[in-house]
């Protein structure tokens, strides 16, 4: 066994790891609710541990796709032909970046979900399920698993938000589901087009995306694949006028299934259209991004716009969610590599930061049970390490130097300002707008006087200290020493097809 | 040479089957659980002798019939769903009183054996017969709670719609005998490929009334009419019956039928099965979402799983003898997944009804409290049929979906995946009925029935495995599909050399 292939079954550990512990809660009695959630804990732990090892393992010098993994799944039947389904996982310096995201927010995630007590099994259960599915997704090397584990990583979303969720739960559980899936419609519409064309017989994803760069997928065709593949893993990425299950969504999800959802989720969709538009459909994107630009712009301003106006604290989060996706989206646009490398940064930047500010609402939620900013004020003084960490997540969304948001986002503006200075001009005010709604948040909550009613608050537990102090380390460490995030991203950006220097 | 050997499976079902009736008759004190555990037996017995025919040399019985892999698949598919239909009837038959049981599981295994021959019929009166058998089995079977007002009601609607239906094939099959000159597929196909005119009218008329007739039998829109109310009226394990075994039935006799007798005039035909599978998937989707009988949901997604499947058949006409291998594979695989969570799914519906007694969807509230591994088994079966992923439909679907595309299909399979996002609607309705809400009453867990239990528990074993390594249930359909295509080939390549 190569060293390679050993790290292959690392890789493969992410996706066994959290089905095999939905598999051991299953068997769980539901009465053991502390026993779920040592176990959980440990998965969680676990999963952050292996994460961070395929960042750090991943070689900046080495080749494009490392630990690799393949096997066999169907073969040479009927219209598949030899290699035709595969299990093929690998990790190029996206997915890495991608993966330490999904263990950082995963762990966090758990941790946050200690307070659940109804039916706490179950939620494990199907938390873990989505996790499996997020880890598959950012991995897969073959077509058939990359949709296999999207979807996966859907399907839990209903009965997560549907049984744990609060205000108007079964309307966003259904909204949300039915979009998403509504989404993976369209990607799989794409699929069936894009193999059809290909004509290879095979869902091995290296053998499309040849067949998408040298022609074999006719250019024509390609144009009419990539609004399918592209709208469909847009609606997952908050792509504007797709992204109005987002908002409702977030506002009826538990704490944990808002952090994985805005923080994880949220990038399978980016993610999706780097993997299955930029390296499957060159040709396609090459017709159809500066559209992308303009519905990305549309998103950040629009976002920013909306949480300007409300009151609701999950709500601020999920329009800001929108506008920052919606950078994300721009940055892909440009087709430029510090534009793309930019996008990719947001994505993990965005990932933690939104983590951190959902797992403080729900800090506060959960025993406030009301999520209305104008109730509160003063906060400061009854809950200052809460505040603390809210300002830093607020700050770190408004892109202040320092943490995360301002390298992603410098990156984007630059990329941005290459190709489309217009639309740059327009981002900068976004970030402006993110600024004014986020201080105004501020100034209501934090300082002001105290309203008694909110006198016995408690401040944050030891374990949101923890998942919280992990997801700071990530947002400071990104700020302030941005070399090995870039250089791994990097790497894999400048050879996609189709991007200039 | 008379090869009797041919139907050694066969006449161990309906050995079975004439035993079971007659000890019902002679000795009418027995336990009734004891014939159908006879019953089941018998299906195990007839899936054996199943298994050893095959991987053989096609054999005929002097033209009427062929013994080759495809009848073989069939033949165990039938045996396979009997005995889970036995097993699952001997829970559901306990409480119902004035039933025939000797009848009711003869009758099973003669439906089964009817099945397999429309499978193997290479001759259009054999394969006309053998629907006959099957749908007169039904047609009992359906109406088998004499003191139901229901299922009387469903029965007499079913018998009706039948017989007409049964004409129509039977006229179909009278204007291509007056143009061919023969009523063996293999001299239709010889027939038709040696004239020298264009297609007659005659033959084109028949050849609709046959596609009405068969149709009706798998319930095709707009020829679906009488399936929710015969859904709605049979006892459970009969509607599960229905929804595999009649449609599994119906698709074998056409598959056969168009991809050989009829495969030199696919220009005539594909058409209309492309319009059959557009209305049949849309409508059946869109009503289902309106109903509030379980009964009625699942007849109602079952259209629109035919109509899924009808795409596969439009495909043979659209392209060459590896295109219509390609979407015959796709469609057996996914016919088995299909079964298989349709069984699945009425085996949990069977154990969940016997306690609430209820029938509609809202019977179910609160199912995850009280029993979690139904509501567990429903909802794997469910989101099965949706095509989510680690559920067999999701795999089966795909590579249905996947064979059946082609140039000219690419529109409808698009279509296809459309309507299964709005058959999601509807299952979401039914999974929030037992996830999102408390139970009425006391939410005390209750017990399942130890049989129905661990047949829920193997079929749901079942989906997971076709869904997560679906490659041997995919190969083994090829390799059940190829025989259609060796003589496919055959005729095309008689076709060239005509003059």
């Amino acid at each position: 066994m190569t060293f390679d292939e050993g790290q292959g079954y690392v890789v493969l550990a992410t996706l066994v790891l959290p089905l095999a512990a939905a598999l051991i809660l299953i068997f769980t009695p539901g009465s053991q609710k502390m026993a779920v959630r040592y176990i959980s804990a440990v998965t969680g732990a676990i999963l952050a541990a292996l994460s961070i090892y395929i960042f750090v393992a991943y070689q900046v010098d080495g080749p494009e796709a490392q630990m690799n993994l393949n096997w066999a799944w169907v073969e040479n039947v009927a219209f598949l032909g030899p290699g035709g389904i595969s299990l093929r996982l690998a990790v190029d310096g996206i997915s890495a970046l991608m993966a330490l995201l999904t263990g950082v927010v995963a762990f966090a995630g758990a941790l946050a979900s200690w307070k659940i007590e109804y039916r706490n099994k179950d939620f494990y259960i199907l938390y873990w399920i989505l996790l499996a599915g997020v880890y598959g997704t950012f991995f897969a090397y073959d077509l058939f698993f990359f949709f296999f584990f999207y979807e996966l990583a859907v399907m839990p979303l209903y009965l997560l938000i549907g049984v744990w969720g609060s205000t108007r739960k079964e309307y966003g559980a259904a909204k949300l589901t039915l979009m998403l899936v509504g989404g993976s419609v369209l990607i799989w519409i794409g699929i069936f087009a894009t193999f059809h064309q290909a004509g290879i017989g095979t869902f091995d994803l290296p053998s499309l995306w040849a067949a998408g760069q040298d022609g074999t997928i006719s250019a024509t065709a390609q144009k009419v694949i990539f609004p399918l593949m592209v709208v469909g893993c847009g609606v997952l990425a908050a792509l504007w006028p797709f992204h109005t299950w987002s908002p409702d969504g977030h506002m009826s999800a538990p704490t944990a299934v808002s952090m994985v959802h805005a923080g994880v989720l949220m990038k399978l969709g980016a993610f999706g259209i780097i993997r299955l538009g930029i390296q499957l459909l060159p040709e396609g994107a090459a017709f159809w991004m500066p559209a992308l630009m303009v519905l990305g712009t549309i998103g950040a301003v629009y976002g920013a716009t909306a949480a300007l106006t409300q009151r609701d604290f999950k709500l601020i989060s999920g329009y800001s969610s929108v506008s920052h996706m919606g950078y994300v989206l721009m940055g892909l646009a440009t087709m430029n590599t510090i534009g793309i490398t930019g996008a990719v940064l947001q994505m993990f930047s965005h990932g933690v930061m939104t983590a951190l500010v959902f797992l403080m609402i729900g800090a506060l939620y959960d025993q406030a049970h009301t999520r209305d900013m104008k109730e509160f004020g003063g906060l400061g003084r009854v809950m200052p390490l809460w505040v603390i960490f809210y300002a830093i997540a607020g700050l770190a969304n408004v892109g202040l130097p320092g943490f995360s948001g301002f390298t992603a986002e410098f990156h984007i503006f630059v990329g941005t300002f290459r190709t489309y200075p217009v639309f740059g001009a327009l981002a900068i005010f976004a970030a402006a707008l993110a600024a004014a709604y986020m201080l105004r948040m501020f100034a209501t909550v934090f300082f002001g006087p105290l309203n008694p009613h909110w006198k016995d608050l408690k401040d944050l537990t030891p374990l949101e200290r923890l998942s919280g102090a992990m997801l700071i380390a990530s947002i400071v460490i990104m700020g302030v020493w941005w070399a090995p995030f870039t250089e791994r991203v990097g790497h894999t950006v400048t050879l996609l097809p189709g991007v200039t220097g | 040479m008379r090869d009797y050997a041919l139907f050694i499976p066969e006449y161990i079902a309906c050995g079975v089957a004439l035993l079971v009736i007659a000890i019902e008759l002679f000795a009418p004190r027995l336990r009734k659980d004891l014939l159908a555990c006879l019953t089941a037996l018998g299906a195990v017995a007839w899936f054996a002798a199943g298994l050893a025919f095959l991987d053989r040399d096609p054999k005929s019985y002097q033209g009427l019939f062929i013994s080759d892999d495809f009848t073989a698949f069939f033949r165990l598919l039938a045996a396979g769903i009997v005995f889970v239909v036995a097993l699952m009837s001997a829970e559901f038959l306990k409480r119902q009183r004035g039933v025939d049981q000797g009848e009711f599981y003869g009758l099973l295994l003669i439906a089964g054996s009817a099945m397999t021959i429309m499978a193997g019929a290479t001759e259009l009166l054999t394969a006309y017969l053998a629907l006959e058998v099957l749908s007169f089995s039904l047609y009992v079977l359906v109406g088998i709670l004499k003191r139901d007002l229901r299922s009387n009601e469903a029965s007499l609607k079913y018998i009706l719609l039948g017989a007409f239906s049964s004409a129509l094939f039977l006229y179909g099959l009278s204007l291509v005998y007056g143009a061919a000159g023969t009523t063996s597929y293999a001299g239709i196909a010889e027939a038709f490929a040696g004239r020298d005119s264009g297609l007659d009218p005659a033959v084109a008329v028949g050849m609709m009334l046959i596609l009405a007739g068969v149709g009706f039998k798998v319930s095709a829109a707009p020829f679906h009419m009488w399936a929710p109310d015969a859904y709605e009226g049979a006892p459970l394990p009969i509607t599960a019956f229905l929804s595999t075994l009649s449609k599994a039935a119906g698709f074998a006799l056409i598959l056969r039928l168009f991809s050989t007798a009829f495969v030199t005039d696919a220009e005539s035909w594909r058409w209309a099965f492309l319009a059959l599978a557009a209305i049949t998937m849309t409508v059946g989707n869109l009503i289902a979402i309106q109903q509030k009988n379980l009964k009625r949901l699942v007849a109602y997604s079952s259209i629109g799983q035919v109509g899924y499947m009808l795409i596969s058949i439009a495909a043979l006409g659209y392209g060459d003898a590896q295109v219509g291998l390609n979407a015959t594979s796709g469609l057996l695989v996914h016919l088995v997944g299909y079964i298989v969570t349709t069984l699945a799914l009425f085996s949990a519906l069977t154990a969940a009804v016997n306690r609430t007694g209820s029938e509609e969807i809202a019977g179910l509230r609160g199912l995850a409290e009280t029993q979690p591994f139904l509501a567990l088994v429903i909802t794997a079966s469910l989101f099965s049929f949706a095509g989510l992923p680690f559920f067999a439909g999701f795999a089966t679907k795909l590579f249905m979906l996947l064979g059946a595309t082609t140039d000219e299909t690419l529109w409808i399979v698009a279509l296809a995946v459309l309507n299964s996002f709005i058959s999601l609607y509807y299952y979401l309705m039914v999974i929030r009925q037992m996830y999102l809400f408390d139970p009425v009453g006391e939410a005390v867990r209750f017990r399942v029935q130890p049989v129905l239990w661990g047949l829920a528990a193997i079929l749901l074993l079942g989906i997971l495995f076709i869904g997560m390594y679906p490659g041997p249930a995919f190969e083994f359909s090829e390799q059940a599909a190829k025989p259609l295509f060796e003589t496919a080939s055959a005729a095309a390549s008689a076709r060239v050399q005509a003059p």
